[in-house]
């Protein structure tokens, strides 16, 4: 097969409104480690205003470094990351991006009210601090347990506090990666439909980044499937089934459809570097 | 069938209990033996003091003793505040500039390595005699606090270092709110190794001070007590300075508690 790089156009099956901006774009980015591994190579992604998307590929393809890089850890070694120019109001402010990670990154010492309240405190905003904080923990259901510490609680319950931090903020982006992994089924079943209710709720943009294919149909309107190292856009797929989804929709033929040619995308993007 | 308990399912009040009792127990018979060895043994008194003859010593000798035990103290205490203050200050200038712990860390490792007892006359010429005992406290404590906050300070974990980066915080609110309190356990494993070594650092400058004839201090009274053969003197004043040396464990040991018992697994009970 020859090896010729398809347009962002040519391999998007899903319809684009060329009316709409997108939130941010990675354009033909690329990020080559000091160890001389390349992660991403030229890489083309947008992400839609208000849509659910999912990176999904298999281990090492890069996908939690592309996470990075919008986030702002990571500089890319070549390419651009273009933004959404917020209106004038805010151009000055530091864009706000929720970021949660794989482990519930919460800082022992502090209670969880503490530890939800960090990003506010960074940013010197103490004074309307504690509604907001308040808020944000009755969004994950964990109003009662504000004065408890870290350890005591479920993982689970870390990961709701994780996410009541990320949403602090009302960022305009929420950045997750594979947030869910280190969980059990029945709580992830939980939390995707928790994160679901919020997402509609609070009409935010979700990046979300997993290897697992059921999660990715589950949550998603989009799926950005990635090829092995180095990571590009393999293909996308859009997942039509409307929200609000319930476990009726992970139970039905349309779902075990959508996970099928998932899979099927997902193991061509694998062995796509296998091909001479 | 009976059922026996598992030596391991003992309730936490007896096992607090055997904690406290054993070890006062082992001292009572170790005691005992001690007084009777010298009464059979007919010892003199210069030679191998009796527990009684010791204990009766403490009390007649006390305002001698007690006042030079305050010096010791005094000298501890301030020794290992300036330790502590030094060490996580030093810590942290390291941490911030990497050219100022290449420059400087060397030294603070050679301070550490040459043997205090070497230090002290050496100090104890150029200062006078009270600074020549704290500096030699301070130097002896110093360097673990130093080490373990180090340690401290590089062992964030770096999600939570991505998560300072990604809201913007400023480098001294990554080093008040993020690097310091989660350094804190290293600091306090350091600061309680150094409450011990504080002491023993003014009492090896006490006794070197002591052996040109000067000084006040509990180890200092040793050293005179020994030149003038009032053994259970000496005996008394060591007894002192081993309570000063438990206490001083003690209350570091309980600070430590105090403040990590929230959310340190070291400091918390686990209900299993």
């Amino acid at each position: 097969m020859p090896a010729v790089e398809p347009s962002f156009s040519e391999y998007c099956n899903v319809p684009v409104d060329p009316s709409k901006s997108p939130v941010v774009a990675l354009r033909g980015v690329g990020r080559t480690f000091a160890n001389g591994v390349v992660a991403l190579e030229r890489l083309n992604l947008e992400v839609w205003p208000g849509e659910f998307v999912s990176l999904l590929g298999p281990s090492g393809c890069g996908k939690s470094t592309a996470l990075r890089i919008i986030a702002g850890l990571s500089e890319p070694t070549s390419g651009a990351v273009e933004w959404l120019e917020a209106d004038a109001a805010n151009a000055g402010e530091p864009r706000r991006i929720g970021f949660v990670f794989q482990e519930p990154t919460l800082m022992p010492w502090a209670t969880v009210a503490a530890n939800v309240r960090l990003p506010l405190k960074l940013a010197g905003l103490g004074a309307s601090a504690q509604a907001r904080v308040d808020a944000a923990l009755a969004r994950v259901g964990l109003s009662g347990f504000a004065q408890s510490y870290p350890r005591e609680l479920s993982g689970g319950m870390k990961m709701r506090a994780s996410i009541a931090r990320a949403l602090v903020t009302e960022p305009e982006l929420l950045l997750m990666d594979e947030p869910f992994a280190a969980l059990d089924e029945i709580t992830r079943f939980r939390l995707n439909n928790d994160l679901l209710g919020l997402w509609q709720s609070l009409g935010k943009t979700v990046v979300f980044v997993t290897h697992s294919v059921f999660e990715s149909v589950y949550l998603s309107q989009r799926i950005i499937v990635m090829t092995r190292r180095p990571g590009r856009v393999f293909t996308e797929l859009s997942i039509d089934a409307p929200h609000p989804r319930d476990e009726n929709f992970r139970t039905s033929a349309d779902y075990a459809a959508y996970c099928r040619r998932v899979s099927e995308a997902l193991a061509r993007a694998s062995a796509a570097m296998d091909e001479p | 069938m009976s059922e026996t308990k598992p030596k391991d399912e003992t309730s936490p009040v007896t096992d607090r209990l055997l904690r406290v009792l054993l070890p006062i127990v082992v001292l009572a018979l170790g005691v005992l033996l001690w007084e009777l060895v010298v009464r059979i043994g007919d010892i003199p008194p210069y030679v191998l003091p009796s527990p009684q003859l010791v204990f009766s010593t403490l009390i007649s000798d006390r305002a001698v003793l007690l006042a030079s035990l305050l010096v010791t103290l005094t000298t501890t205490l301030e020794g290992f505040l300036l330790a502590a203050v030094g060490g996580v200050g030093l810590a942290v200038l390291f941490n911030q500039s990497r050219l100022v712990e290449y420059s400087l860390y060397p030294y603070a490792v050679i301070l550490q390595v040459t043997p205090i007892v070497a230090i002290a006359p050496l100090l104890l010429v150029y200062l006078p005699q009270p600074a020549a005992v704290l500096a030699c406290a301070w130097i002896v404590a110093f360097f673990p606090v130093l080490a373990n906050t180090t340690l401290g300070l590089n062992s964030v974990d770096h999600n939570l270092v991505d998560l300072f980066r990604l809201y913007g915080a400023t480098r001294l609110q990554t080093l008040f709110e993020l690097k310091l309190p989660a350094a804190l356990p290293h600091i306090l494993g350091g600061l309680k190794i150094a409450g011990g070594l504080s002491l023993i650092g003014a009492v090896v400058a006490e006794i070197a001070a002591g052996s040109a004839g000067a000084g006040s201090g509990l180890a200092y009274r040793i050293v005179e007590s020994g030149y003038r053969l009032n053994i259970p003197r000496m005996f008394a004043a060591l007894l002192l300075l081993s309570l000063a040396g438990i206490v001083i464990f003690f209350a570091l040991s309980l600070l430590s508690h105090l403040m990590l018992r929230r959310w340190h697994e070291s400091a918390i009970v686990r209900e299993v």
